[in-house]
């Protein structure tokens, strides 16, 4: 029986959200949906956990869809870099979830939050299949269903604020865009080389150096899953998302949603594309790497004149994930691996600090922007508390996790010898600080209108798991940091 | 028989204790007011031990947790820091009786936040005091920084926020941008942020590169208040006197060139500052520092201004001490830690005793004030003749030592830089006094000093004529400090 399990946990770590999902929607009471889903995504963290322990054993795990063998068939692969992004999307979304018991049927009406549920666990099992797949056009498939999923749960804001309905059409209309480069770019590819399957790809592609529609097939996947993983200046569609979003699904966006697909953005750069250095090299030299400086600076300048905080900590995400792609555009072995580092550790600092600024908007049921947070923080101690450790966090000050990135992100860029990229990073790291403290100086020293808060145990309970993950993965880093070096050692390999 | 790792603990841990006890027995007033001195008592006892246990030359390492390769954190006893451990432990028992009397004298609201950041910074003080490596040392000087913001911002006024507002962000600020990548670049370098050595770059690090680290480490230490960062010192004047007194004479500033010194002497290492010269441009800096805003000092009308420039002045002398790189200027350096914070302290004490009696912020105002009060302006007096450096008091040591380490390195124009920096020393602080006792006022004069501003003033005063004869352990341990090399 555990056997079997095992043997089929890459894709029953998909099929257990998917499953649920379906499940779920024909459940009209709220608990017993939202029991339901805690169930089913804690199941996920826990298979995804089997998973890890099982990928310390057998480092490469390939999972052949209906006994279908790759590369005709449909394959899922998990190793060790794979692993990474599974354990931050089932986590988070765990965690996200706990988190919705409250806030959701404050901001969705009754009878749709069983639906909501079940769009939130298929925008799970997307994402998660996003990451397990081994084939490039099943992958284009997950993207898909995740996107329209995120978008229909972000469209579920319209209940609260109508602004919602316009993000969602904006994300949809983008994401689609993306999601059809994509496609493009994978048909061209299939063109020439007859294949989908990643592993495939990257043998045949060696074959074919030079060849126009290569590079116009790598071109338009490159900046199709740009879009999804809003690298700058793609990422337009993101802060509204983000700030419109009924509060549960902005924590969850923000945490796992670009993580995927930075992932497999590492993953055509640096698996399927391997042979092609000059191209890839390129790339990273005149795409990434300038556009990743850019993020880092105009994102952190947006955040830091934005008055509606849950558009500023969407324009903040769009830097830190200038600082994951700054790691990738590197591409040394050190910097990848500063990228997975970081790719976890923003995933548990924007959740915390999502889940903080969204239950200060369930408790004074207003929007969160900076004149309303006036003196909230003497109000309600605990969530300002972890608010504080979770900006220091990001911020990158040492004893919490960002510390970590922050650490593995300069020593990779000082040992590459790119020094000035080493001062950039911690300038902009330093502007982080600005918009940061102007939150905690309100929320702590200004005095507000006097209201009586009483802060909901169910609620500050996922804010508080979050932030000891903060501080336990910046005391102790030695599981992250060993986990990203050697799913950096499997992406580059003895390349560099 | 209690182990020295264990009295690292009692002495970091009594300011932290103090901290999180007062806000839960705020009703309780009294009991509240007392438990910072007590703390003060039993974090300083434990400093007294450590200071023995140094003396002994025992080497005692306490590591709390591994973060990653290279990185931890952890305690460490040095000379230096056991100095400075005690400094900032045995000064805050006074600070702390002196700031009740101060509190109630002033009404001030929020009292129970104040005693409580209070206690946190005398606690981020001596971790950095007994830090075992340079994270230890940088988190710490962090968590000073911040525990002081709402000190400094007490008054929760226009002025006090602006004062914050600047003093986060220069001390944090520089920190992040230049100390920690600094911090960062020794540990790519070395492999490890131990600094117990003298000096470990020697051969890890191109010298060609040395001066420009010393930069990055020189303007990251913004606590050590070199120009051009100094302007967070004047500024947090705006705060409470006591945090004035034991913070931004002492522990803050204090922590500033204790850093500064360990960057010098532990990380670069004297002997390889002195081969490549590294330093060179800090002296002149260092002493241009001194002049200027001794000078700028003279023009102050504002006491606790005059004070801060000041401070900034003497702060320089250590960092001079230090960028000399010669084992008299070292020890010169080490000593005026202690003695320069004993005097400052009495200073800031009477500036804040003259404030709670009789509203006098300006010295122009202290005509004839000396008939209210004289024996708070003995102290200033006395405190005054220890910074300019004349027997029998503490400061005339440190400066000695200074001097003899000026001319050890051959820089003859810096002994030159002393000695016009002690005549506007004398010039600016003995004004104070003078004015008090000498110059007559029409208006009556009404000086009421309550005594629990009192008594602690006139015990750090008595303490700078004290260590000057009972300097002896002092020098024995900062003569450690330079023994090994």
């Amino acid at each position: 029986m555990i056997d079997i399990l095992i043997k089929n946990l890459p894709i029953i770590v998909v099929l257990c959200p998917l499953m649920t999902s379906l499940l779920v929607v024909l459940i009209p009471n709220i608990f017993f949906s939202w029991i339901l889903t805690t169930l089913s995504t804690f199941l996920t963290f826990l298979f995804s956990i089997l998973l890890y322990q099982e990928i310390q054993i057998h480092s490469h795990i390939s999972y052949a869809l209906g006994k279908w063998m790759p590369p005709i068939g449909i394959e899922y692969i998990i190793d060790k870099v794979a692993i990474i992004p599974v354990i931050i999307i089932s986590g988070i979304s765990f965690i996200a979830t706990i988190f919705a018991y409250k806030i959701m049927p404050e901001e969705i009406e009754k009878k749709s939050i069983s639906k909501v549920y079940s769009l939130w666990l298929l925008a799970i099992a997307g994402l998660l299949g996003l990451v397990t797949t081994g084939d490039a056009f099943n992958l284009f498939v997950f993207l898909e269903i995740s996107s329209l999923a995120s978008v229909a749960l972000v469209a579920m804001g319209a209940h609260k604020d109508k602004q919602a309905l316009v993000a969602a059409y904006n994300y949809l209309i983008i994401g689609a865009v993306g999601a059809t480069l994509y496609v493009i770019g994978v048909g061209l590819l299939y063109g020439i080389t007859g294949t989908l399957n990643m592993a495939d790809l990257t043998n045949r592609i060696s074959d074919l150096n030079n060849n126009r529609a290569l590079i116009a097939g790598f071109g338009f996947m490159i900046i199709g899953i740009m879009v999804k993983a809003a690298v700058f200046p793609l990422h337009i569609w993101l802060p509204r998302a983000y700030a419109y979003a009924p509060s549960a699904v902005s924590v969850l966006l923000a945490a796992t949603a670009t993580k995927a697909s930075l992932y497999i953005l590492a993953r055509i750069l640096f698996s399927i594309f391997e042979n092609s250095e000059n191209l890839i090299n390129n790339t990273l030299l005149f795409v990434i790497l300038p556009l990743s400086l850019l993020a880092m600076f105009a994102g952190t300048i947006m955040a830091i004149y934005e008055k509606d905080i849950k558009r500023l900590l969407a324009h903040s995400s769009v830097a830190q994930i200038g600082y994951i792609t700054l790691a990738f555009a590197i591409g040394t072995k050190a910097s990848v691996a500063a990228g997975f580092i970081h790719m976890f550790n923003h995933a548990i600092i924007k959740g915390g600090l999502f889940i903080a600024i969204t239950s200060i908007g369930f408790y004074i049921k207003k929007r969160v922007t900076i004149n309303n947070l006036s003196g909230l923080g003497r109000e309600m101690p605990i969530t300002f508390f972890c608010f504080v450790i979770c900006s220091l966090s990001l911020a990158g000050l040492p004893l919490t996790a960002g510390f970590i990135s922050k650490l593995y992100l300069i020593k990779a860029s000082i040992s590459s010898d790119d020094i000035w990229i080493a001062i950039l990073i911690l300038i902009s790291s330093a502007l982080s600080v600005v918009y940061l403290w102007k939150i905690i100086e309100v929320m702590w020293m200004r005095d507000g209108r006097k209201i009586v808060i009483k802060e909901n145990p169910t609620i500050y309970i996922s804010l508080i798991i979050i932030t000891i993950l903060n501080i336990y993965f910046g005391l102790d880093a030695s599981l992250v940091v060993n986990g990203s070096f050697e799913a950096a050692d499997k992406l580059i390999g003895d390349l560099k | 028989m209690i182990t020295i790792e264990n009295f690292i603990l009692i002495t970091i841990s009594s300011p932290l204790i103090v901290c999180v006890l007062t806000p839960f027995i705020s009703k309780n007033t009294i009991l509240r007011d007392c438990l910072g001195p007590i703390g003060g008592v039993i974090s300083s006892w434990g400093a007294f031990n450590i200071i023995s246990s140094a003396l002994n030359n025992q080497n005692t390492t306490l590591e709390i947790v591994k973060i990653t390769e290279g990185v931890s954190i952890g305690f460490e006893i040095t000379p230096l820091g056991a100095i400075f451990g005690l400094v900032a432990s045995f000064l805050w028992i006074f600070a702390a009786i002196y700031s009740v009397g101060d509190m109630r004298g002033n009404k001030e609201k929020n009292q129970t936040r104040f005693y409580s950041f209070y206690a946190m910074a005398v606690h981020a003080a001596l971790c950095i005091a007994y830090a075992g490596d340079l994270l230890t040392l940088f988190i710490f000087y962090e968590v000073l920084t911040f525990s002081t913001y709402p000190l400094v911002a007490h008054k929760q006024n226009e002025k006090a926020q602006k004062a914050g507002r600047l003093y986060l962000s220069i001390l944090v600020g520089s920190s992040v941008i230049l100390l920690l990548p600094g911090i960062i670049w020794v540990w790519v370098a070395t492999g490890s942020l131990d600094i117990s050595q003298n000096g470990v770059l020697d051969g890890k690090i191109d010298e060609a590169y040395a001066p420009l680290l010393l930069v990055m480490f020189v303007f990251g230490i913004g606590k050590a208040a070199l120009i051009p960062i100094h302007t967070w010192l004047p500024a947090a004047m705006v705060a409470p006197t006591p945090v004035s007194a034991l913070l931004h004479a002492v522990a803050v500033v204090k922590a500033g060139v204790f850093t500064m010194l360990i960057v010098l002497t532990n990380v670069f290492g004297i002997d390889f500052l002195a081969k490549t010269g590294a330093s060179e441009w800090l002296i002149w800096l260092a002493s241009f520092t001194l002049l200027a805003t001794s000078i700028i000092a003279i023009y102050k009308d504002d006491i606790k201004a005059r004070l801060a420039y000041s401070t900034i002045s003497q702060l320089s002398y250590i960092t001079l001490g230090g960028a000399l790189a010669t084992s008299m200027a070292t020890q010169g350096a080490a000593l005026h830690i202690i003695t320069h914070a004993t005097g400052k302290i009495t200073l800031f004490f009477v500036a804040g005793a003259l404030y709670v009696g009789s509203k006098i912020t300006k010295i122009s105002e202290l005509n004839g004030y000396g008939k209210g009060d004289p024996l708070i302006f003995l102290a200033f007096f006395i405190g005054s003749l220890s910074i300019i450096g004349v027997p029998p008091m503490a400061g005339s040591w440190s400066k000695f030592f200074l001097m003899l380490g000026a001319a050890e390195s051959g820089y003859v124009v810096v002994i030159g830089v002393f000695c016009i920096s002690t005549m506007l020393n004398a010039f600016y602080l003995l004004e104070i006094p003078a004015r008090a006792f000498f110059l007559k006022n029409e208006r009556e004069i009404n000086l009421k000093i309550p005594k629990l501003i009192l008594i602690p003033t006139l015990i750090t005063s008595f303490i700078t004529i004290l260590l000057f004869f009972f300097i002896e352990p002092f020098q024995n341990l900062t003569s450690m400090i330079v023994s090994k090399i």
